[in-house]
């Protein structure tokens, strides 16, 4: 089936190559990097992870959110999501493909990335990190390839992909799970140290991840001969509003437990995102962006005659992935580390190599993204009107 | 058995999967691999069970004071001096009371402590929480309870700065070697892209020395006909020099709450009669 990325159109092509441009020039930025170390990054001896870990963690959500097609297709029968699962599964196997790729680019020693594997670690929640990312991306590029290749001859797919498929249930929660770890198992960094950390994870991922779906989905049906159908859109509307309510309810949990307890180590973080503190207020504006754009998103998509609008669901979706955007691949990393372990603030920003590096991951990942999707798309714009069972 | 090029192409494949993640189990069978935490050891070097740090503040008057421990400590580690706090590496340095102990500080203590700098080092905790989240065991306690690095088989991934809730490990953000004032060709420097701190000064250890920083309290103790600022000995042993000033005197450690029990206490004294 590869071939189909290899034959397209004009815009095709065009849409190709400017992605593999800005991949070039992040290369070229990560070389730089490379050579002199991450000193050419905002991140500091405080501020120790910045905009590549809050990616990374951010993608891990949109990863898992494939799990929101697979559940109620292959577990309660919905058979509206038949032509579009792919398109989750794709999308999982670009966002592993960036997460990876961003610790990757974190990394001080990129070069002995391996001693993960070569110095297995079981206590460390990076070891366990690394096997559920790994594990997931085989999942879904196997699923996603013999299920589509099987659509594509017109046979059901082999029984045995069935217990992958229903593996991969539980190992979409386990990545996202893992991940909130990485950071809710920290002595000392108040922000992170909270239970509902995996919950809150979660219900963002299963709110952002699905509602970039859509808005995929959408630009499928107007660029390419698939339309993936507006009942399955319409259904992912829903999820994402009420995955967004739980994580809206999570996150007033969260000020809830530091306001009311006033324990100041809890809301410092808080104070430092949403107020300023000791003077330093350079993520509040965002953090009031992020705010704003949940309410817009929330109240949009709550109201089902807004959201039956596919306009209006789209703008909605698009308001509510920069929202969680903002809220977990930039403040929740930063503000986990801000005050520092000596309550002082040391504020944290990207520098521009930093931003042209994160730049190319996505990139990359929307080039993989674009060469499956091509494949996916030419697969049913060839088997069009043939009812798939799976 | 008869094959064709795909099939064979799988297979060896699949093998070359399996082989690759086979080795460690293997190595993990057999058990002889060798670990970062293997050292050989001298005659002379101190043996401890569990190594410890006593800080008396109150000998800590003039600014030299400080700057003896601090300077005998960075000279012999080649620790870099990089002028921004942003790509700072620091293994002993000072900070205020209320930075050392937040949580602590209330607005009352007399003036003197208010203001007073604190000594920070790593606290080599008996139950570290960098060691537990660091993927490769790069960074790992020994048997005398030192915390110790691996700048070797650090990837660099930065998890025990967020791991440790004391502040006390940099990272090499820049390559070191340009800051480093006068290298000491006894001791490694290190390489960009790795995460460093103090190690209780191991390498002194093992050849019978005690760590440099309470070395150098000492001696200049001697010299001025005082008491000492700074005590290094075996917790486990009831007759070592730490287990002596902790008994006799009132001692405090940094977020005792958090569990990772500290190796490095303080006394804070203030008043003359401390």
């Amino acid at each position: 089936m590869l071939e189909k990325a290899l034959v397209g159109s004009r815009r095709y092509w065009t849409w190709v190559f400017f992605l593999s441009a800005i991949v070039a020039i992040g290369f070229i930025n990560y070389l730089f990097q490379f050579k002199n170390g991450l000193g050419i990054t905002g991140m500091s001896r405080d501020v120790s992870w910045g905009l590549y870990i809050g990616q990374f963690t951010f993608l891990v959500g949109v990863a898992a959110s494939a799990v929101m097609l697979v559940i109620p297709y292959y577990l309660h029968d919905f058979k509206k999501f038949g032509k579009i699962v792919i398109l989750g599964e794709f999308l999982a196997v670009a966002s592993v493909t960036m997460c990876i790729s961003f610790i990757f680019v974190d990394l001080g020693q990129p070069m002995r990335v391996l001693n993960v594997i070569l110095h297995p670690t079981p206590n460390s929640i990076l070891f366990w990190d690394m096997i559920v990312l790994n594990g997931y991306l085989f999942l879904n590029i196997v699923i996603g390839w013999v299920t589509l290749s099987s659509d594509r001859k017109g046979v059901k797919p082999p029984s045995w992909i069935k217990s992958l498929i229903y593996l991969s249930i539980p190992w979409a929660f386990s990545i996202h799970t893992v991940t909130a770890f990485l950071y809710a198992g920290l002595p000392g960094r108040h922000f992170w140290l909270s239970a509902i950390m995996a919950a809150r994870f979660l219900a963002s991922a299963f709110a952002g991840g699905p509602a970039l779906l859509i808005i995929l989905a959408l630009i499928v049906r107007k660029l390419t001969k698939f339309d993936p159908g507006r009942e399955p859109i319409q259904a992912l509307g829903k999820i994402v509003t009420y995955a967004m309510i739980a994580n809206v309810f999570f996150l007033g949990l969260e000020f809830f437990t530091a306001f009311y307890s006033q324990i100041p180590g809890h809301t410092h973080p808080f104070k430092y995102l949403y107020a300023g503190l000791e003077g330093h207020g350079k993520l509040v504006p965002l953090m009031w962006a992020s705010t704003v754009l949940a309410i817009i998103s929330l109240i949009l998509l709550v109201v089902p005659q807004w959201r039956r609008s596919e306009r209006i669901l789209a703008f909605a979706c698009g308001a509510l992935f920069v929202s969680l955007w903002i809220d977990k691949g930039f403040g929740l990393v930063v503000g986990g580390f801000i005050p520092n372990p000596f309550e002082g603030v040391t504020e944290y920003w990207p520098t521009l190599r930093e931003t042209f590096i994160a730049l190319g991951v996505w990139a990359l990942g929307f080039l993989v993204l674009t060469l499956l999707y091509k494949i996916a798309v030419s697969v049913r714009e060839e088997t069009e009107g043939i009812e798939i069972e799976h | 058995m008869s094959m064709d090029r795909r099939q064979f192409l799988k297979v060896a494949g699949i093998s070359t999967i399996f082989g690759l993640g086979g080795a460690p189990v293997i190595n993990w069978l057999r058990n002889d691999g060798l670990e970062a935490s293997h050292v050989l050891t001298d005659e002379k070097a101190l043996i401890g069970k569990h190594w410890a740090m006593v800080i008396d503040m109150s000998r800590f008057e003039t600014e030299e004071d400080y700057r003896r421990v601090i300077h005998a400590c960075h000279s012999i580690h080649n620790v870099p001096n990089l002028d921004n706090p942003k790509d700072a590496v620091k293994w002993i340095w000072t900070d205020t009371y209320h930075h050392t102990f937040p949580g602590q500080e209330n607005e009352y203590i007399p003036e003197e402590i208010k203001h007073k700098p604190f000594i920070l080092l790593c606290n080599h905790c008996q139950n570290p929480p960098c060691v537990r989240v660091c993927p490769t065991k790069a960074t790992f306690k020994r048997k005398d309870g030192i915390v110790m690095m691996d700048q070797h088989r650090c990837i660099g991934c930065r998890f025990c700065m967020a791991g440790c809730p004391f502040g006390a490990r940099s990272f090499n953000y820049k390559d070191p070697r340009p800051f480093i004032k006068e290298e000491n060709k006894e001791y490694p420097t290190r390489t960009i892209g790795v995460v460093e701190k103090c190690t209780f000064c191991f390498e002194r250890l093992a050849k019978g020395l005690i760590p440099a920083c309470v070395e150098a309290s000492q001696n200049a103790a001697k010299e001025a006909g005082k008491e000492p600022g700074m005590f290094f000995g075996d917790l486990e042993d009831p007759a070592s020099e730490v287990r002596k000033v902790l008994s006799t005197r009132y001692s405090i450690r940094r977020k005792q709450e958090l569990g990772t029990q500290p190796s490095v206490f303080y006394i804070i004294g203030g008043g003359k009669n401390a």
